[in-house]
């Protein structure tokens, strides 16, 4: 049904056109292939008029040209450049030649000289800015040979009075991409007049066009020299009143470039002193730029203010009084001076009195300003942040507060003060300034206390309908440290209600919790009993541990307990009840306690610190158990496995950090007992005719085992390459009995033989796979069996599966050495939930669609690997690719899937439940490993590059999400 | 010297009335025609007799320009153009053409129905008033006639807004209309490119004061009324229809949406309906925001904000209403405010100024009996709150216009003279230039020094280009030599030999001459060489040829020599140059080789 819907799409919106083939000759004369010079030469000869000539070589460029006959090409078309006379066709020719000399393997330095006369000779301004600009290419295609940069800027230096701007654009860029600092040039006389034969460096050159009449020779020439700058030239400071100058540019580009300039100076002379004009002192440079470039935040052009204010965020150097300005902006009404509302707040909160509302003329003047030390342009710095933030294009704005971020990362006070202005951005009216504000605060609150009304900003966002955002605000709260005890109180309010209002961020708000109260310890430590209800002579009714309020406060309270001892004296008894649940149920988010007394006290010392470094002993130790089992056949073997598989599922359960090694070691072990199984049934003593029908167990445990070394090797991250040939093995094994079974079920010997072949190819490529972990898999199956192998590839196929199957039976378990970091990929469906029981109504025939959020844990690669499943009740199903950008990182290892998955249907008479789950892609030519690839492991990974690909690459999927149910109900279209 | 004459027949050191007179390169133009709130007699419209004692105003005003719908700069139109007579071009932008005939038409039938005045523009005046406008685009230049230019910018501060540039030849004057810098929330900011005129004519109204950051004052609104809106308690608004009503109705509505609110809000219905529908359509008016979501949703028409009926105001629970006139001082929301103020839940949010004697007004300071008509009182125990939300320029961005526009002269209107006085010191100080702030009736007149320009003739320019150099350097001016033909109202620079054809006259040579006395005891002719061998040696770049007639030709300069008639001896050296020469090569040789030579 997604085809149909797919096609229909297509039907729509693609539509074929054929465009008539006229060209007929010149497609006949491309044919004769080892010349495409000659055919070119000879499609040039033929064009009777220019527009004819621009036709064959905009058909030829179109073209690739290999590398020999680059030279020939290049010839011919110089050829015709001489002899051409239109100005188009010439400028074609040119942009031609650009093209060609970036072939790689063809070195252009022949045609320099080509080039250049051909520039001697040139009239037209158009063909000689596109000779530069072949020449521009052939400089840098050149850039070890000093000799043709030479010739190349001394050519520039010519045309760089030439009438038209192209043309001294295209020198400029030239000088900038090629010139030298170290090499003076003498600068071409004849050209000025005026300088007789000075010797000027590059530098001094393209300053001299700052000052140029057209504003793109002027940006040119900025341009040239920030290029001079990239190629590690260092800029002399002469030019830095120059390019002051041009910051008052009118056009936007120059200053945007300008910007650029004087922010390359700054960082490169920081601390040189520069005089302030009007005035006798002087400050150092850095500040001055960045009073200048502050001052260009209120430019006329968004353009310029958005790079103005990007460019601020970088200059960490400047002293601290300057930085402080960008926040200030001087209050005035009416000649008075008049606080600020920031300032205001402050006084409010520190009077005692909060907010009882603000009355007609509270914000009257109270100090008389003298009217002249008012300055209402600020000079320098003054409030660039101010009128940044409060743009009216939403770039600037996000742009100023990125720079707010990093400067305040770097200064403590700085971001002290910005924290009024960054709380006043969580309300702005786009959703990506008010997310990009709220994680700024988070990066810098490392160095800031909320103050109690700053944090009633902060929480009120809370309660905002967008999911990204509270999430941004929780992962805040996470990290602030507020100063009283009401903050908390108002913290977990505010929080509360959120968990009220859109219980779906219930894991969110509980963690965020949990580091409010291991941050706070003394803060909740008064505001326990009011917390928890709990009263000096009455018993409070117990609350419902149900609830996830209760539960959201108790993760409060526990968490602040962890390093305060005294307070769970305040505990009433069900708390301490609670608390045991709790640490079972939601181990992660309640930490061990030491409570006196109780038995609890011996639970939690077992799980004390040591309990990481205990569960992996055992896990160690299980394996080393399973490793007495020699043979498969082995009495006991069976019943040790399964106990250890049952033990290493619970400790994963239990012990998080293992959870992924625990699983894989018991998936592993499951394998081998499955094989085990499947070869102790009796069908193997039995004559093959008899045995058609009971072998089904063998064969269903065979697919299955294939199924589960598909998973191991691509759900779990952090494999090395010896666990992967471990994997493989297994694989190869349950290979094997397929083999076994089909010889012994099927009768005929073609498709056995052509089973058996492959299986040797298997057999092959393991070795080739895996030839430095050969070592280390002595006395297993493959060993034996390359042992053998000579004989193998010679004999039947009837003898062959005999071979294995003994081989199979005498086969030892291969021990499995404990995986270091192994994370399982994990993924969990947060929305839809599947609880809701309004079926999604839709017309039949058309599509609706379903929000998806999922997070996914310790997945490579999601965009190409995480698909999402939907099943029907009829047994359709349908898998949707996410697109790239539904992704979101919002932690290492950690990704969030938001997407919109379409359904649609034929129509039902009521409704009914579809499923969705997320799949994860895998195709077995990229083994896991090649994704992680080290240099030692490309030397196998080059193999199959020249090789046909192993084994038939399985293309596959594994579930790894729970499936979620939702109601839909198509209803047929109404007439 | 050409001039500009600036005269404001209102909004000269006042605020309302705005209506200025300019006269630039023989052009008049009105800018704005508006009324005074303050006043019911005369003083309410303009003294257009200024302009003429009798008769038409048509033939004494090239064109009227409107900068935006408010009635304080367009309520007296109707009365201009059709009562005092006026048939010109009368330019506004398309929202203001579309928004401004509903006011009108509203304040017509708010004094002639309710207050029964007289004499006043009836509905058919308006529309044909509204017949002669010309819709004006932004940035388009309008052709007013052959030589007056308009072109309008956006202002900000209300919808359709806009500043204009007004352009005759060389000169330029730019009004700003009201205009504001910081964007709100359904409005861009002003903008205006360099356009270097030779006057800035700015409103003034905030030219003492800079303002707090209008995301505070946003922040303090959406939380009062949320707070109260929690509390179970209603917020009334009182807003005039137009303006900062829409602003607040896009606060609130995408408040309501982030959060996720239920409250209703409601908005009295009428005039400002009508308005909203065209908010609704001159998107491109608006700012970036939504300008960018109207294709999903447009932001005007609101999901949570419902035409408001008399009844609700009964209803229980939580509500906001927007209602008229912002003021309380009659109509619907002195209706509402009566029946809640009783309750301590409530709340009303005054967003803007109030005029002593209104309730508003009373209320903001603080009373809390007030008497009403019928001798009862009323109780007000709701809370009051005061929240400034007002679109003009404050005193920062007006210096921030002035630096984007880089005029010659500044000019202030619209404002207080107390605070103009600041300001235009403050102008004065930090620009260096000249301020004015003409009272209503007077006349400020600027000299202005516009650039003549001349056609060069290409040959005469290629020659200069040929002598010095590739570029002229746009910094320093260079010295040419061409002759100025002035004809037919036109000026053209050519060649001399060109002007002489032209002009059919014959050249003259001017020819100079000199004698120069020396003692020398050799013959004329070893003279003549050894001057010759000396020149040679002197001047090397030069053309330096004896002649056999016994001249010495240095370039086009002869000299002779020939023996004084009482003394062999002293020789009389005979210098003969053309005119031009002058220029070229004496000034380069004549004192200090002679010196030598005579020394």
């Amino acid at each position: 049904m997604a085809a149909h819907l797919k096609k229909r799409v297509y039907e729509e919106f693609s539509k074929v056109v054929q465009i008539p083939h006229e060209e007929a000759p010149a497609k006949k004369l491309r044919l004769s292939k080892p010349s495409k010079s000659a055919a070119l030469h000879i499609d040039l000869c033929k064009a009777t008029n220019s527009t004819d000539a621009l036709q064959y070589l905009l058909q030829f460029a179109r073209k690739p040209v290999e590398t020999e006959s680059v030279e020939g090409v290049v010839r011919i078309l110089l050829e015709h450049y001489y002899k051409e006379t239109d100005n188009s066709v010439r400028l074609k020719i040119a942009s031609l030649l650009g093209l060609l000399s970036k072939t790689q393997g063809f070195s252009p330095d022949c045609i320099v000289d080509d080039a250049i006369s051909a520039l001697n000779n040139e009239k037209s301004h158009q063909v000689l800015a596109q000779l530069l600009d072949t020449l521009l290419v052939i400089g840098t295609q050149l850039p070890e040979s000093p000799a043709v940069r030479q010739r190349l800027i001394e050519v520039a230096c010519k045309h760089l009075s030439d009438m038209y701007f192209g043309v001294r654009n295209k020198c400029l860029q030239l000088l900038g991409c090629l010139g030298m600092v170290d090499s003076p040039l003498t600068k071409d006389s004849e050209g000025l007049g005026t300088s007789l034969g000075a010797v000027r460096d590059v530098q001094s050159i393209i300053s001299d066009y700052f000052g140029d009449q057209d504003p793109r020779v002027r940006t040119a020439a900025l341009k040239a020299m920030l290029q001079l700058h990239e190629r590690g030239m260092k800029i002399h400071e002469i030019i830095y009143e120059q390019a002051c100058r041009l910051l008052t540019d009118d056009y936007e580009q120059v200053r945007s470039a300008a910007v650029q300039m004087v922010w390359v100076l700054s960082q490169l002379y920081p601390e040189s002193i520069v005089p302030i004009p009007s005035s006798n002192e002087e400050i150092r440079l850095v500040d001055d730029v960045f009073g200048k470039i502050s001052h260009m935040v209120s430019d006329g052009s968004w353009m310029v203010r958005v790079q103005a204010a990007k460019t601020l965020g970088s200059m960490l150097q400047v002293s601290p009084h300057f930085l402080e300005q960008t926040l200030d902006k001087k209050l005035m009404s009416d000649l008075r001076r008049k606080r600020t509302a920031h300032e205001r707040a402050k006084d409010l909160f520190a009077s005692g009195e909060f907010s009882s509302g603000r009355k007609w003329a509270d914000d009257a003047p109270k100090e008389k300003l003298d009217s002249n030390t008012v300055n209402l342009i600020a000079s320098g710095a003054c409030g660039a942040f101010v009128h940044g933030l409060e743009d009216e294009m939403f770039e600037v704005r996000i742009a100023a507060v990125e720079a707010l971020c990093k400067l305040a990362r770097s200064s403590a006070s700085f971001a002290e003060k910005c924290l009024d202005f960054l709380v006043d951005m969580f309300n702005d009216e786009i959703e990506e300034v008010r997310l990009e504000s709220i994680h700024v605060l988070r990066e810098i609150s490392t160095h800031i206390t909320l103050r109690e009304d700053q944090l009633d900003t902060v929480l009120a966002v809370l309660e905002d309908s967008s999911r990204d955002i509270r999430e941004a605000l929780h992962e805040l709260i996470c990290y602030t440290n507020v100063s009283t005890k009401e903050c908390i109180q108002l913290a977990l309010l505010e929080l509360l209600k959120n968990l009220n209002k859109y219980p779906t961020d219930r894991n969110s708000v509980w963690k965020c919790l949990k580091f409010l109260g291991s941050r706070h310890p003394t803060l909740v430590l008064p505001l326990v009993p009011e917390l928890l209800s709990t009263h000096p002579y009455f018993d409070t009714p117990e609350p419902d541990m149900d609830d996830p309020a209760y539960i959201a406060v108790l993760v409060l309270v526990f968490n602040a307990a962890k390093s305060c001892p005294t307070m769970p004296a305040l505990f009433s008894d069900h708390t301490f009840r609670h608390y045991a649940y709790l640490r079972d149920s939601l181990s992660h988010l309640v930490p061990p306690l030491r409570l006196p007394g109780s038995g609890l006290d011996v639970v939690d010392s077992r799980c004390g610190s040591g309990s990481v470094e205990s569960a992996q002993l055992f896990l160690q130790q299980s394996l080393i158990r399973v490793s007495t089992i020699q043979n498969l056949e082995a009495p006991g073997a069976q019943d040790l496995l399964d106990f250890t598989i049952r033990d290493l599922r619970r400790l994963g359960e239990l012990q998080t950090e293992l959870a992924g090694a625990a699983d894989f070691c018991a998936t592993y072990l499951r394998c081998q007992l499955l094989l085990m199984k499947a070869l102790q049934e009796k069908l193997w003593n039995m004559a093959v005719p008899l045995c058609l029908k009971q072998n089904v167990t063998a064969t269903a445990a065979a697919q299955q085992i294939l199924e589960e070394t598909y998973k191991l090797e691509f759900l779990y991250s952090g494999l090395d390459s010896r666990q992967v040939a471990t994997i493989h093995h297994v694989r190869l094994q349950a290979k094997a009995l397929q083999l076994i079974l089909t010889a012994r079920t099927r009768q005929g010997l073609d498709p056995l033989i052509s089973s058996c072949e492959k299986f040797l190819q298997d057999i092959e490529s393991f070795q080739r796979l895996f030839l430095t972990e050969l070592p280390h898999l002595q006395d297993s199956f493959v060993d034996k069996l390359l042992e053998l192998m000579p004989r193998l590839s010679s004999c039947k196929p009837v003898e062959l599966v005999k071979i294995l199957q003994t081989t199979l039976r005498q086969s030892g378990l291969l021990q499995l050495r404990l995986p270091e970091q192994i994370h399982r990929a994990t993924a969990t469906i947060i929305e839809p939930t599947g609880e809701s029981d309004n079926p999604l109504r839709f017309t039949s025939g058309l599509v609706v669609a379903l929000d998806i959020d999922a997070t996914l844990e310790h997945v490579q690669d999601p965009q190409n690997t995480v698909k999402v499943q939907v099943l029907y009740p009829d047994g359709q199903s349908h898998v949707i690719h996410p697109k790239p950008a539904d992704f979101r990182k919002p932690g290492p290892d950690r990704h969030r899937l938001i997407t919109q998955v379409y359904l649609s249907h034929t129509a039902w008479t009521e409704p009914s439940q579809i499923e969705v789950r997320l799949l994860l892609a895998y195709s077995s030519s990229s083994t896991s490993l090649s994704s992680s690839s080290s240099s030692s492991k490309l030397g196998w990974s080059d193999s199959i590059d020249s090789l046909p690909p192993p084994e038939a690459a399985v293309e596959g999927t594994i579930p790894f999400s729970k499936s979620v149910k939702v109601f839909i109900m198509p209803k047929p279209a109404r007439r | 010297m050409p001039e500009i004459k600036v005269t404001p027949l209102g909004a000269g050191q006042d605020v309302g009335r705005s209506c200025i007179l300019v006269s630039i390169g023989g052009k008049n133009i009105m800018l704005d025609c508006g009324m005074h709130m303050g006043f019911n007699d005369d003083r309410r419209f303009p003294d257009f007799s200024y302009i003429t004692q009798n008769g038409r105003l048509t033939e004494f005003l090239d064109c009227v320009i409107i900068s935006h719908f408010h009635l304080d700069h367009c309520g007296a139109l109707p009365f201009m153009s059709e009562m005092v007579g006026y048939d010109g071009p009368i330019y506004m932008t398309h929202p203001t053409k579309a928004i401004c005939p509903i006011l009108l038409e509203d304040f017509r039938k708010i004094t002639v129905d309710k207050k029964g005045e007289t004499n006043f523009f009836t509905s058919q005046m308006i529309k044909d008033c509204m017949k002669k406008v010309v819709p004006l685009n932004l940035h388009q230049t309008v052709q007013v006639d052959d030589e007056l230019e308009i072109k309008a910018y956006y202002a900000g501060h209300v919808l359709g807004a806009a500043m204009v540039h007004i352009k005759v030849g060389s000169e330029s004057v730019v009004y700003t209309g009201d205009y504001n810098m910081t964007p709100d929330r359904h409005l861009g900011a002003a903008w205006i490119d360099k356009c270097r005129p030779d006057m800035l004519i700015s409103e003034s109204t905030y030219a003492t004061t800079i303002r707090d950051s209008k995301r505070c004052r946003e922040r303090d609104f959406l939380k009062k009324v949320h707070e109260s809106i929690e509390r179970g308690g209603k917020v009334l608004i009182p807003v005039f229809a137009l303006g900062r009503a829409q602003e607040l109705c896009i606060l609130l509505e995408t408040f309501w949406e982030r959060m996720n609110l239920k409250a209703p809000i409601y908005f009295s219905t009428g005039l400002t309906e009508k308005a909203n529908h065209y908010y609704k359509l001159f998107i491109t008016w608006t700012n970036q925001k939504i300008r960018k979501t109207f294709v999903q949703r447009n932001m005007f028409e609101f999901k949570h904000i419902k035409p408001f009926d008399r009844s609700y105001a009964d209803n229980p629970g939580p509500m906001v209403v927007f209602a008229t006139p912002g003021m309380l001082h009659a109509g619907q929301s002195l209706q509402i405010f009566k029946k809640w103020a009783g309750n301590e839940k409530n709340m009303v949010i005054m967003p803007g100024y109030c005029v002593q004697g209104t309730i508003g007004h009373k209320i903001l300071n603080g009373q809390r009996k007030l008497e009403m008509e019928g001798r009862a009182t009323l109780d007000v125990k709701l809370q009051v709150e005061y929240m400034s939300f007002s679109a003009h320029a404050d005193a920062k961005g007006i210096m921030q216009l002035i630096r984007m526009a880089e005029p010659r002269n500044m000019l202030l209107v619209h404002g207080e003279a107390a605070k103009m006085e600041f300001l235009k010191g403050k102008i004065e100080q930090e620009f260096s230039i000249d301020c004015y702030m003409p009272a209503n009736g007077e006349t400020t007149t600027v000299t202005t020094n516009p650039s003549v320009p001349v056609d060069i003739s290409l040959n005469l320019l290629k020659r200069e280009m040929a002598l010095g150099g590739p570029l002229p350097d746009p910094k320093k001016p260079r010295a040419m030599h061409g002759t100025l033909i002035m004809k037919e109202n036109s000026l053209k620079l050519v060649s001399s030999e060109q002007a002489l054809k032209e002009l059919g006259l014959n050249e003259h040579q001017l020819r100079f001459t000199c004698r120069v006395q020396l003692q020398d005891p050799h013959s004329d002719n070893d003279t003549l060489h050894r001057i010759y061998t000396h020149l040679k040696s002197v001047l090397k770049g030069y053309t330096i040829q004896h002649l056999p007639d016994g001249t010495v030709m240095v370039e086009s300069i002869v000299i002779k020599v020939s023996s004084s008639a009482e003394d062999a001896n002293t020789k009389v050296l005979l210098l003969s140059w053309i005119y031009e020469s002058v220029y070229r090569s004496l000034r380069v040789w004549q004192p200090p080789t002679l010196d030598i030579f005579l020394r």
